[in-house]
């Protein structure tokens, strides 16, 4: 039996769904070694606490509060050296989100805590005292599986590999002081900016519509916009090609050295279907191609292809998503 | 100012890999290397930031057995002046007995500036540069897609989902590097003939210990594509029926 540690993300004083995933995690790991118990920590600026019943109902047993009124924003420093404190009282997995933020904290809590870490971690499991993970390698092409040894063992789960469960705990609070004065940290986030005008991100979207080159110009992507927007449930992705270009911001590009994302649908509009986009993508459980050559290299990987011009084929998928979407 | 940049040798992924004989890595016959792709983008942004500030050094450190020497002199072809190869059999699958080499070479350094690129793409991990800063007590910023630096400190632009933020920290620091802040450039011939004589020096690596292995390297399985469903906008309806009755997402 052993207790885990799960870090649990959360922005401008809202749960992010990496929180969720995290803690259902530790609670997976816990019970695996025995029914130990799951300590999600919660960092934020004053009244974040009021988040911590919703830990509680997905498996934490104890939520460690850390209040700070710097912690409306990420702290590095401050963040790391309080859950490393923590982490060393001694759990046998600390686990945190492969997000943005997690792929920055757990590193450092790992030297801190002077062990070796898994990243992006698709699927885990104990054998004996080792942790067995999956994880994807070059580029997507491969997966590999590693073992870890030594304890804690530090995780980062890529956002999207666990689904929230809930599994109702009491989840006791812990009131926890900043292992390191915001004050005396040396890295300071200076301003939060907002990167597009996207409401979901591209790693949290059921649905992806994505443009490239064949849009033609810049302003097209209205009608990638316009289609997201009839599903709903969409964010809006784009190639390399058209983000070197300026058409899109950096932050929405997908593929080798972008984001990798695995919706459940991915729309490729006027993708060609380079083969550095497909390594951010190939895992969508469904893929549409429109594109109007039809041996771009997109549709030998798409479930669904429309050969034809994307301008003219956009506004009638609109269309009729938005009357599908009615029924 | 001094820079130090981390590179590592990976494959060229613009490739179909197969397994190798191991079973726990690809087959690397027959494949091109080169620098991995943040790496050069690292050693780029350290080119820049001293030739627009002289003066300065750029140094490439990389880890791994004598191939690495290939990655450092393309580096010093770009324009770095000199190279540490690190000496060591194999680069472990473990990002902190890494960091840990890494934070040993770099501890007397007197660099202004450490670079690396935000991750590798053979392991995909993004753990050594944020661990060697931990190691070195050095502050560090993560992903970084837009970098200046001067007079003691620096600015950072680091994304995260549907936002960014705008990060500012004193030198000497670590930071990892994302596409967008320079596109490596190419060597030129004059360049490729001065990096023959510039130094490298081999070190032995001194790894720390070793707690994550891969054990086991898999192909995903193939996706079956490539079933059009129609020409233009006439076969929009067959496509949302589809979508709403085989695949279920509408």
């Amino acid at each position: 039996m052993a207790n885990v540690f799960a870090f649990a993300e959360s922005r401008g004083g809202a749960l992010r769904r990496p929180a969720l995933e995290a803690v259902t995690a530790a609670r997976t790991i816990a019970d695996a070694t025995g029914g130990g118990e799951v300590h999600a920590m919660l960092v934020g600026a004053p009244g974040v606490a009021s988040l911590a019943p919703k830990l509680g109902e997905h498996g934490a047993d104890v939520v460690i509060v850390v209040e700070h009124a710097a912690f409306d924003r990420y702290v590095p420093e401050s963040y790391a050296a309080t859950a490393a404190a923590r982490v060393k009282s001694g759990y046998r997995a600390a686990v945190f989100s492969a997000s943005a933020q997690g792929k920055d904290l757990a590193p450092r809590v790992a030297a801190m805590l002077g062990v070796s870490m898994a990243s992006d971690v698709t699927a885990f499991s104990l054998e004996g005292d080792a942790f067995v993970v999956r994880h994807p390698t070059f580029t997507n092409k491969t997966m590999a599986t590693l073992k870890l040894t030594g304890s804690p063992a530090v995780i980062t789960l890529r956002p999207g590999a666990v689904s929230p469960a809930a599994k109702a705990k009491g989840a006791r609070i812990e009131i926890m002081a900043p292992a390191l004065d915001p004050a005396q940290a040396k890295v300071r986030v200076k301003e939060m900016v907002q990167a597009s005008t996207a409401k979901l991100d591209l790693g949290d979207a059921p649905v992806i519509v994505s443009g490239g080159r064949g849009l033609r110009a810049p302003e097209n992507f209205k009608l990638v916009e316009d289609l997201a927007a009839a599903f709903g449930n969409a964010a809006v992705g784009a190639t390399r090609a058209v983000t070197d270009d300026g058409w899109r911001p950096h932050s929405d590009q997908i593929g080798q050295t972008g984001r990798q994302v695995s919706p459940d649908l991915y729309v490729a509009c006027g993708i060609s279907g380079a083969i550095q986009h497909i390594a951010g993508m190939r895992t969508a459980k469904t893929i549409v191609a429109i594109n109007k050559d039809k041996e771009a290299p997109i549709f030998a990987v798409a479930d669904y292809g429309i050969v034809g011009d994307v301008l003219e084929v956009l506004p009638a998928l609109t269309e009729a998503v938005k009357q599908a979407k009615a029924h | 100012m001094r820079i130090a940049v981390c590179i590592k040798r990976v494959p060229d992924m613009e490739t179909r890999f197969k397994i190798g004989a191991s079973g726990a890595w690809v087959d690397e016959s027959g494949l091109k290397f080169d620098m991995s792709d943040f790496d050069g983008y690292a050693v780029e942004a350290a080119l820049q930031i001293n030739e627009k500030q002289p003066p300065g050094e750029t140094v490439v450190i990389a880890l791994g057995p004598d191939v690495v020497q290939e990655s450092l002199r393309k580096a010093m072809s770009m324009g770095a002046e000199r190279a540490v190869q690190l000496k060591a059999d194999a680069v472990p699958a473990d990002g902190f007995a890494i960091a840990t080499a890494l934070a040993a070479e770099l501890k007397g350094g007197t660099y202004d500036l450490i670079l690396f690129g935000r991750m590798a793409m053979d392991t995909q991990a993004g753990t050594v540069g944020a661990m060697t800063a931990t190691l070195l007590g050095l502050p560090c910023v993560t992903s970084v897609s837009k970098l200046e630096v001067g007079a003691g400190k620096g600015t950072a632009r680091r994304e995260l989902e549907v936002a960014a933020e705008i990060v500012e920290f004193p030198l000497p620091a670590v930071v990892t590097i994302d596409e967008g802040v320079a596109r490596p450039r190419y060597p030129a011939l004059k360049g490729i003939m001065a990096a023959k004589k510039k130094p490298l020096e081999v070190k032995p690596a001194q790894l720390g210990p070793v707690h994550l292995t891969i054990t086991k390297m898999e192909l995903p399985p193939e996706r079956k594509g490539g079933r059009i469903v129609g020409e233009g906008p006439a076969a929009v309806p067959e496509l949302v029926r589809l979508l709403r009755d085989e695949a279920k997402v509408l």
